[in-house]
């Protein structure tokens, strides 16, 4: 059955991270999702706006909620940080009557309104709690067996767990291991899977943001994974793109591919690696596509 | 119940480390603490922890619990093994302080960094006949802080820390906190300022992880977010962090969504030259694997800078967004 749902992007993945978005859009096909993307809204603010102005970070993301009740559909993301915050927003939205009625009225200018309720999901959460771990391994083309990953989740779609949907579904913190191993992957389990990157401080104090990156790159690597995977863009820009920098500041010998999930689904799916830009990272992945012989790079 | 218990054991005068298995017969109701004491009293003697109070009131007993800092008397051991007996209880000593013995930390650059944000009320002027008067709202505000017992598990497990023993750290950025936004203190500016430098509120990633951690509700990081407000409103923004937010918010009220190729250069600072030429390696990586969004070289707020569909909605939002403001009430105690 086709899944609907209001599609937010976000920024990075159509900025700096565009081979996330073609990813999404190419295993939505497989995965038979239909996504509708909100091209009317805004940054979330990524908690950087929230430090100069969180009211003004609450007005769009509910205009964007509201935007999305009015296409009916629940709204997937596919950036931890963006779910962290919406997750917040709506949080804050749903506790304080008094403020969302002050909100929606300035929404009412563009007719749009919003009511608490709205699900908000990260890709993650779509893979195991709608399309189910069971359907997506029946949909398996092209097990990764062997392929050793270890996952990385970015701090926002773990932390804090008060506003993240826990109580109802419990197991949350895990989604990225059982994916893994549903692809017929290996789980690298390290200590830094549920870590910070270091990315929202790379132009505060480089060199703490990049040993962040590092550390966990090595770790991963040290204990045997063959790549790491991440719902994050932004975590995929400081352990990707910055992964050379972090090299060169932690003096660890780093040299590991990172995926962004829907690509690691992708590949399980049997969709082409260049259909999903794997040939645009910073850190080769060819390695890695090596590793699986009938994949290898067209 | 049956309870199995792994336990990190550590002796720093020889060096030795390594990891004792207790399996342990207890009633359901107990607590990790009263699993460890069972253990010392029954087992092995020479298990060293810490504790007092035995009810989550004095913070002497925090010590990671199968990964995240907590205290072993708020844990109930059969929420720990989650329905699964055979579930192993693995405990360490708290992270990023070194460690006396097994359990036991030494807290000492957790008092220091206490002192160093001169955690203390500081009024200046005349003193008030009566007492000092403060605003309800104020103190309420202040509840959260003052609930901190000092346990250190957000110190613990900071994220920061791990990789950078000058910062300050959440507990005594949560107690920044208490102080500068108290209405009966003076010196809001120059804590400010202080607080701004290296090591300080700028240095603190959002990671999350000692709000999640935290037991008493002190959720430190927002304590943090609320002193980042606080300086920018004051006026101090010469530090690569209030330039971040800054040009990260022109980017959204200019174009609704965000500039990532103006990041960079309107955090350092454009002519931070040394700085500058740091990144162009990297960028030049991503030039090439595709990744530099080139739609957007011109920098937010300049014509033609790139814009969203639909900005003036947008737009109408954000300066209507004021509104929802929360009217500050003059809350300098004196004035009372
Ligand atoms: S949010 Fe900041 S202070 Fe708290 S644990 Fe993370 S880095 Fe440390
Ligand atoms: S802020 Fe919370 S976790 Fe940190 S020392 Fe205080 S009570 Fe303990
Ligand atoms: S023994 Fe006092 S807080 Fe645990």
């Amino acid at each position: 059955m086709t899944l609907k749902y209001a599609f937010w992007p976000g920024c990075v993945s159509k900025g700096a991270a565009p081979e996330l978005y073609l990813a999404t859009k190419r295993v939505a096909q497989e995965l038979d999702l239909e996504l509708h993307e909100l091209d009317q809204a805004t940054c979330t603010g990524a908690g950087v706006l929230q430090e100069q102005n969180p009211e003004m970070g609450d007005a769009l993301n509910a205009r964007t909620f509201a935007l999305a009740q009015q296409m009916g559909m629940p709204l997937m993301n596919i950036c931890s940080t963006c779910q962290g915050i919406e997750s917040m927003v709506q949080d804050k939205l749903t506790k304080r009557p008094e403020y969302l009625a002050k909100v929606n009225a300035i929404l009412a200018d563009e007719g749009l309104h919003y009511t608490p309720g709205l699900e908000i999901k990260n890709f993650l959460w779509v893979l195991v709690e709608d399309i189910g771990l069971d359907k997506i391994k029946s949909l398996v083309k092209r097990p990764l067996t062997g392929l050793r990953v270890g996952p990385f989740y970015g701090c926002y779609i773990l932390r804090p767990s008060s506003i993240l949907g826990k109580e109802e579904h419990p197991d949350r913190d895990h989604y990225l291991e059982m994916v893994i191993e549903a692809v017929g992957a290996t789980v690298v389990d390290y200590e830094g899977s549920k870590k910070c990157c270091g990315f929202p401080i790379l132009t505060v104090n480089r060199e703490n943001s990049l040993k962040q990156a590092g550390n966990h790159i090595h770790e991963a690597q040290d204990l045997g994974a063959d790549a790491l995977v991440s719902p994050c863009p932004l975590c995929h820009l400081n352990l990707d793109a910055q992964q050379p920098a972090a090299k060169e500041v932690t003096k660890h010998e780093i040299d590991l591919p990172i995926l962004h999930l829907p690509q690691m689904i992708g590949l399980a799916l049997g969709v082409p690696p260049n259909e999903m830009r794997l040939d645009h990272h910073v850190v080769s992945t060819k390695k890695l596509l090596a590793k699986l012989p009938e994949m290898a790079v067209r | 119940m049956k309870v199995k218990l792994k336990v990190k054991r550590s002796n720093p005068e020889t060096g030795d480390s390594s990891y004792s298995k207790y399996e342990i017969e207890t009633e359901n109701s107990v607590t990790l603490l009263d699993a460890l004491i069972q253990v010392r009293e029954y087992e092995d003697g020479t298990l060293a922890l810490r504790c007092s109070c035995r009810s989550a009131i004095c913070g002497s007993c925090s010590m990671r619990v199968d990964g995240r800092a907590r205290l072993a008397c708020r844990a109930k051991v059969i929420a720990l093994t989650r329905d699964n007996p055979e579930h192993e209880i693995v405990v360490e000593p708290m992270g990023n302080m070194p460690v006396i013995k097994d359990l036991v930390n030494d807290m000492e650059s957790f008092w220091s960094k206490m002192r160093q944000v001169d955690p203390y009320i500081k009024p200046e002027g005349p003193t008030p006949e009566a007492e000092f008067r403060v605003p309800n709202e104020a103190m309420i505000d202040l509840t959260h802080v003052m609930n901190c017992i000092m346990c250190g598990a957000c110190v613990s497990d900071c994220t920061v820390l791990e990789v950078d023993k000058n910062f300050i750290a959440p507990a005594a950025l949560a107690k920044a906190y208490r102080a500068t936004a108290d209405p009966r203190d003076d010196h809001e500016h120059d804590r400010l300022e202080k607080l701004s430098e290296y090591g300080g509120i700028w240095d603190c990633t959002r990671c999350n992880m000692c709000v999640e951690v935290c037991p008493k509700g002190v959720a430190p990081m927002n304590r943090i977010m609320q002193l980042r407000e606080m300086a920018l409103e004051a006026g101090i923004k010469g530090n690569a962090g209030a330039r971040h937010t800054g040009i990260f918010t022109k980017s959204i009220e200019d174009g609704g969504r965000l500039n990532e190729i103006w990041m960079v250069p309107g955090s350092v600072g454009m002519f931070n030259v040394p700085r500058m030429m740091k990144e162009m390696p990297g960028a030049l990586k991503m030039l090439r694997a595709g990744k530099l969004p080139i739609g957007q070289v011109i920098p937010p707020g300049f014509p033609g800078s790139h814009k969203m569909h639909g900005m003036d909605r947008v737009r109408n939002v954000v300066r209507k967004s004021a509104s929802l403001k929360p009217v500050k009430a003059e809350v300098k105690a004196h004035d009372a």
